[in-house]
């Protein structure tokens, strides 16, 4: 928001965001109106506390958010002669926020919804950013990103109403049992996104995965939860100073964060021992083998596999196949990751990228120069395309030497 | 003030001085082009001319739209027939004369040996909004 508010208050701030907003659609606001007053009062506090602190963060947001949405309401129906939405304003009481939080989660990421439309709707409506910060988080214009937000909020407007309590006063309230697995595909979109600005997606990810799996008991939302916390940990010996990428094996391990790797393994521990398996949880298992490994030399590749056997077993994923033949070449020797490697699709993204590495470790640099180069040309990203340049030029001032 | 566009090209653009493609570099030649590169965009920056700036991938299609009720024609890459945009940075400038200035520092970023590129790069005037008075 503004450096006027501190780091702390807006924490809270954003935290209180979904039960704020369940609140209001409980009075019987719809959605759509509920989560603009919620937005309005959101930007009014940053602007007011830093000044006046409020004693009661939440019951300030929730006064706010009603006033706007009131004015916006007779502001609406005094242009449309239209009052069929309320009687009178329902009594303020005490409430169920857990329910609610769950029910929004399911609401922001509606299969009705495109990716980009659940993943912005989610970080506003659940995560308590303001259009702009979602803006800068995705590069792309603040009208842009309203325009994305209103027809995320057009498209999930009375999806959330059974038929038989579609009546005005029901109009918005969140009813329908959702998918988890659909919610996780969306928090796992804005971990994974690239882009990094002021708002910390990942940061901001692993917060809305930890209050999901507050309010719902599902071991692949606490899978997830592990997974993002595992690979955050390795954040900082990610990045040289140059800003290029180190590769896992190169990686400073003193630099990794062992709160968060404790954290992520506790999580998951608990998770695998309920014996509902997922993807979530056999990813996070691959990322706790690499973090458990003081060095990269004693990994324990055969463990690895194992796991990426159980990944294929469950998604039946190329990509996962394809990370696999690196783990077999690293269990087995290279010639067996090369084996691995040539029953899959040459086209598969980092197909180049695996065969390059293989390649390298089997000795043959000549061969894996080649590769890096043609990787190189496919990647799509410019700190990987960088990599995998620099993995060809190192190969061919060997060779040259 | 005028908005420019660099323009970078893969292909199409004569061939540069210093003409050694960068898995030919050391490691620390890349590393001090990729510091040139940051720095140049650092300093457009601070002094106030930096717009945007992006990099494209290699790989492109041409497309077409071919009638009613018909999915668009799809064509290419045409290897070796066409010019190739690499990538741009779009500058906003008292005067031509700064867009060649900075185009010029941004072509002797350094590659092989250290030295300079010399790569050719497309300086392109934006067509602005008119102005409001006119006589």
């Amino acid at each position: 928001m503004t450096a006027q508010v501190s780091p702390l208050n807006e924490a809270l701030l954003r935290s209180l965001t979904p039960s704020v907003l369940g609140i209001l659609v409980r009075r019987g606001a719809d959605f759509a109106a509920a989560e603009d007053a919620v937005q309005d009062a959101l930007v009014e506090a940053v602007r007011v506390w830093p000044a006046d602190p409020p004693r009661d963060a939440k019951g300030w947001l929730v006064t706010v958010a009603w006033r706007r949405f009131l004015d916006a309401r007779r502001a609406d129906a005094a242009r449309r002669r239209r009052e069929d939405l309320f009687d009178e304003e329902p009594a303020p009481g005490p409430v169920p926020a857990a329910d609610d939080t769950l029910q929004l989660y399911f609401l922001c990421a509606h299969p009705s919804l495109t990716p980009a439309s659940a993943v912005a709707l989610t970080l506003r409506a659940v995560g308590g950013l303001t259009t702009r910060q979602i803006a800068e988080a995705y590069l792309v214009p603040e009208a842009t990103m309203a325009q994305r937000i209103s027809r995320a909020k057009r498209t999930v407007a009375g999806v959330g109403v059974s038929p038989a309590r579609a009546k005005p006063r029901a109009r918005g309230r969140f009813d329908r049992p959702g998918d988890v697995a659909t919610v996780l595909r969306v928090l796992y979109l804005v971990f994974n996104e690239g882009y990094s600005g002021d708002v910390d997606l990942a940061g901001e990810a692993i917060r809305l995965t930890r209050q999901l799996a507050a309010v719902i008991d599902h071991p692949e939302v606490a899978g997830l939860l592990a997974l993002m916390l595992l690979h955050h940990a390795r954040r900082a010996a990610r990045t040289a100073p140059d800003g290029s990428l180190v590769p896992l094996a190169e990686q400073d391990r003193g630099r990794w964060d062992t709160e968060s790797i404790a954290e992520g393994i506790g999580i998951l521990r608990a998770a695998l021992a309920r014996d509902r398996l997922g993807e979530f949880q056999a990813q996070a298992a691959i990322a706790a083998l690499h973090a458990d490994a003081p060095t990269a030399e004693e990994t324990d590749w055969v463990q690895i596999v194992e796991w990426y056997d159980e990944l294929v077993r469950l998604t039946d994923s190329p990509v996962v196949r394809l990370n696999r033949a690196v783990a077999v070449g690293e269990a087995d020797g290279p010639r067996a990751g090369l084996a691995a490697l040539a029953s899959l699709d040459a086209s598969l993204p980092r197909h180049d990228a695996v065969a390059a590495y293989l390649h390298e470790r089997d000795g043959d640099t000549a061969t894996a120069a080649r590769l890096y180069v043609e990787a190189a040309h496919k990647a799509s990203n410019l700190a990987e395309r960088d990599h995998l340049t620099r993995r060809a030029a190192r190969l061919n001032a060997r060779r040259s030497r | 003030m005028a908005k420019y566009l660099l323009l970078k090209h893969y292909r199409g653009a004569p061939a540069p001085v210093n003409n050694i493609p960068m898995d030919q570099w050391t490691p620390e030649e890349i590393s001090a082009h990729m510091q040139y590169m940051h720095d140049f965009a650092a300093r457009l920056e601070k002094t106030g001319e930096f717009v945007d700036g992006q990099a494209l991938a290699p790989e492109g299609t041409w497309v077409r739209y071919d009638g009613e009720g018909r999915p668009p024609v799809t064509d290419g890459p045409f290897a070796e027939t066409k010019d190739l945009i690499a990538g741009w940075m779009v500058i906003d400038v008292d005067s031509h004369e700064r867009a060649v200035e900075l185009a010029g520092e941004l072509s002797a970023a350094p590659g092989a040996g250290g030295k300079p590129i010399h790569e050719w790069l497309e300086v392109r005037p934006f067509l602005a909004a008119p102005p409001t008075i006119t006589e």
